[in-house]
């Protein structure tokens, strides 16, 4: 690359401008690391469970720091979000909805789908007092 | 013996010698996560609290257990297949990539093995 003297073709991903696609496709990646980091904390509150009363309170002490409430909050867009657009992926592989205003609409959809559904999920749960 | 052709052993296998498996494992464990995670967030929205009486007894329930489980071993399952192309995908040195995967297998197979010991053993618990 340093070397105009062999000046080879650039992979695809070192010469695109930046646009949409590029923001969701990788966010689509970064939320399902959020999610496998995720899996810790669900685990670890079924292994409190598990463990008696005395674990899930302290378990329940963990979950109640106003830290872990954010990380919670960002673990369940990570998950709406990888949710919806697997689903957009899913009909990818299938064949369907590569038109380019298909998928600049199929992209909207779901990167506000994920921040409507996260804020009707917390919506419910502090009316339903969990938080 | 086999009676399969060397062509036909090779066939459809691909540069990676895996073919399509990896692919389509995830593809399959996502389908079973949507129906297993949109349970799991109505579930947690439908519980009166979350306190250990009430978790517990829901856990207690066969088909909840069942669901949990199920959820457990597929996220886990789809989260070491997500991991695994990310590892291959950024890092480069053969031996921190082989180290890496491993390791990440090891956590994946625990993590999976406590989350449904941990069902198992509330399901098959005395109801709280």
């Amino acid at each position: 690359m340093s070397n105009p003297k062999f000046e080879r073709p650039l992979s695809p991903f070192m010469n695109y401008r930046w646009q949409y696609t590029n923001t969701l496709s990788i966010l689509h990646r970064v939320t399902g690391i959020a999610l496998s980091v995720g899996l810790l904390l669900f685990v670890y509150w079924l292994v409190s469970a598990a463990n008696g009363p005395e674990a899930y309170a302290s378990a329940q002490a963990v979950f109640a720091h106003p830290l872990t409430i954010v990380a919670l909050v960002g673990f369940s867009f990570a998950f709406f979000y990888h949710l919806l657009n697997g689903v957009r992926h899913l009909v990818w592989d299938a064949g369907h909805g590569f038109e380019k205003s298909t998928a600049r609409t199929s992209g909207w959809l779901v990167a506000i789908g994920a921040v409507v559904l996260t804020a009707m999920l917390w919506f419910l749960l502090v009316r339903g007092g969990a938080v | 013996m086999s009676l399969r052709s060397p062509v036909g052993r090779v066939l459809g296998l691909g540069a990676a010698g895996e073919g399509v498996g990896h692919w389509w494992t995830q593809r399959v464990t996502s389908v079973a996560l949507v129906l297993l995670g949109l349970w799991f967030v109505f579930a947690l929205i439908a519980l009166p609290d979350r306190s250990y009486e009430t978790v517990t007894a829901w856990m207690h329930a066969p088909f909840n257990a069942v669901m949990l489980s199920l959820l457990v071993g597929t996220a886990v399952y789809h989260s070491q297949l997500g991991v695994e192309v990310v590892v291959e995908d950024y890092v480069s040195d053969h031996a921190a990539k082989i180290v890496t995967l491993l390791a990440l297998k090891f956590i994946h197979i625990v993590l999976g093995a406590l989350g449904i010991f941990s069902v198992l053993r509330v399901a098959f618990g005395s109801a709280a």
